[in-house]
């Protein structure tokens, strides 16, 4: 757990941009409805999967620039990735065992749970939700959760990230 | 044991404080943020800076777009190019005629008003600007166009096509701003009826092809296809650009004022191109607008986000 071990940050910093980019990518308006919140689900694994090096820190600082990327509130996203960052580094124990689709109720939770803290910030500054659209992201996200985590796991290991 | 506690100790150390204690100190610094950048200008250095970090990003993603246009114009034959600049010329020959027309009564215009010793509208000058990206949010109309503050764009410079306002300069970046489209919930501004000159607020709904002019009472002279242009009242927006149609128009004997639906002249879902108007010189930047958009804040105020 020494600092010495630690290795690969730059896979986990080119997995966020990755997420950041699939964010912001221009999409048919009837599929920006559905758009997956790319760069919580990337931060949950790596919160799962190295608590000890990502965490509410750097959970809060993807969220800083989310905000900034989609011009919303400052601090709106920081507040709800650090909180899911923070729920997630402590039921990471529990999340690695759960077989993949107790694992992607589990993230549905944290992401309905991030998205319900952005809409009531929202809310409260003026943009409240007209429908319940807003919770087809966190649906469509959870569907993206085994192909990420797949993915995700299989670069960790190829690139041996610690 | 000694050996173990000396451990412990040190994995204690490289932690740092407790994860509880950093969620709480986080989301406390969440908050001063957010009230901090809640209506009030305070973050927003910290939030330009980021937005440097951020734009590469933002024009990445157009790459897969932009390349495909530029195959497709590249892949134009000939004869359709001549084609389109001839139409562009007789365009340009068309315009340039009516603009002839235009200055002599702009000349003439503005000796009456010396005449009348009236306030001269001041001479705008524009920018061209791309729009970058549209924001992912379905429930903001917010565009990000590529020209900031390093270019000449300012916070609540008014941004307009060639059919009529767009919106205005919510967050101005050095090479990015961030523009609130007049259909944005949060956005309102002062306008006026073109026919008879009857002044009313119109605001964004959240729908691309609403807009909404509140506060119409019973009686007041508005008909289906009036054109709604800016009154200038409240100092953002210069006098005269269209806005809207009026399109629809219900009365609720119940409600003291009229229900009136306007839709938007310009192509807000489908521009690709906007102009910004530049701050004239030693105009509008002044201490009374903060107050400006306090008080009369529907009418005027950037939208808060």
């Amino acid at each position: 757990m020494s600092r010495l071990t630690e290795r690969g940050g730059w896979v986990i910093l080119v997995s966020f941009l990755i997420g950041f980019t699939l964010t912001l990518i221009p999409t048919p308006e009837w599929a920006d409805r559905f758009r997956p919140q790319w760069v919580a689900l990337i931060l949950i694994y790596w919160c799962m999967a190295l608590p000890e090096r990502v965490g509410v820190g750097i959970g809060w600082m993807a969220g800083l620039t989310l905000d900034v990327a989609q011009a919303s509130l400052l601090g709106q996203h920081a507040l709800a990735m650090a909180i899911m960052a923070y729920v997630t580094n402590k039921a990471h124990m529990r999340l690695r065992v759960l077989p993949l689709w107790q694992q992607s109720g589990t993230v549905m939770l944290f992401l309905l749970v991030n998205q319900l803290i952005v809409q009531w910030i929202n809310g409260v500054v003026g943009y409240p939700p007209r429908d319940w659209w807003y919770l087809a992201p966190p649906l469509a996200s959870t569907l993206l959760w085994p192909w990420v985590f797949v993915v995700l796991r299989d670069l960790r290991r190829r690139l041996r990230v610690t | 044991m000694a050996r173990l506690k000396q451990g412990e100790t040190k994995t204690i150390f490289t932690r740092g404080p407790s994860a509880g204690a950093r969620v709480l100190l986080f989301s406390l610094l969440s908050i001063v943020l957010m009230s901090l950048d809640h209506r009030q200008q305070h973050v927003e250095t910290l939030r330009n800076a980021l937005s440097l970090l951020v734009y590469p990003v933002q024009r990445l993603v157009n790459v897969p777009a932009d390349s495909v246009r530029w195959v497709s114009e590249e892949l134009t034959s000939k004869e359709e190019l001549q084609a389109e600049i001839q139409r562009l010329k007789q365009e340009l020959f068309f315009y340039r005629s009516q603009l002839r027309k235009l200055t002599v009564t702009e000349v003439e215009n503005r000796r009456l008003r010396l005449l009348l010793q009236s306030s001269e509208d001041l001479p705008e000058r524009t920018i061209i600007a791309e729009l970058v990206n549209v924001d992912a949010d379905p429930y903001r109309h917010q565009i990000l166009i590529n020209k900031g503050s390093r270019q000449g764009s300012y916070l609540g410079a008014p941004v307009l096509d060639a059919e009529g306002i767009i919106g205005q300069v919510k967050h101005a970046g050095p090479l990015s701003s961030v523009v609130v489209l007049v259909t944005d919930p949060s956005h309102a501004l002062p306008v006026q009826v073109d026919r008879n000159g009857l002044r009313g607020i119109v605001r964004g709904t959240g729908r691309y092809n609403e807009l909404l002019l509140p506060y119409m009472q019973n009686n007041a002279d508005v008909e289906v296809g009036d054109l709604l242009i800016t009154s200038g009242l409240g100092g953002r927006f210069p006098r005269g650009y269209p806005v809207g149609r009026v399109s629809r128009i219900s009365q609720d004997p119940g409600q003291p004022f009229l229900r009136v639906v306007a839709q938007p002249t310009a192509d807000l879902d489908r521009v690709r191109e906007v102009l910004l108007l530049m701050a004239p010189p030693e105009a509008p930047v002044s201490p009374t607008e903060e107050v400006d958009t306090e008080l009369t804040d529907p009418a005027a105020a950037p939208a808060p986000s």
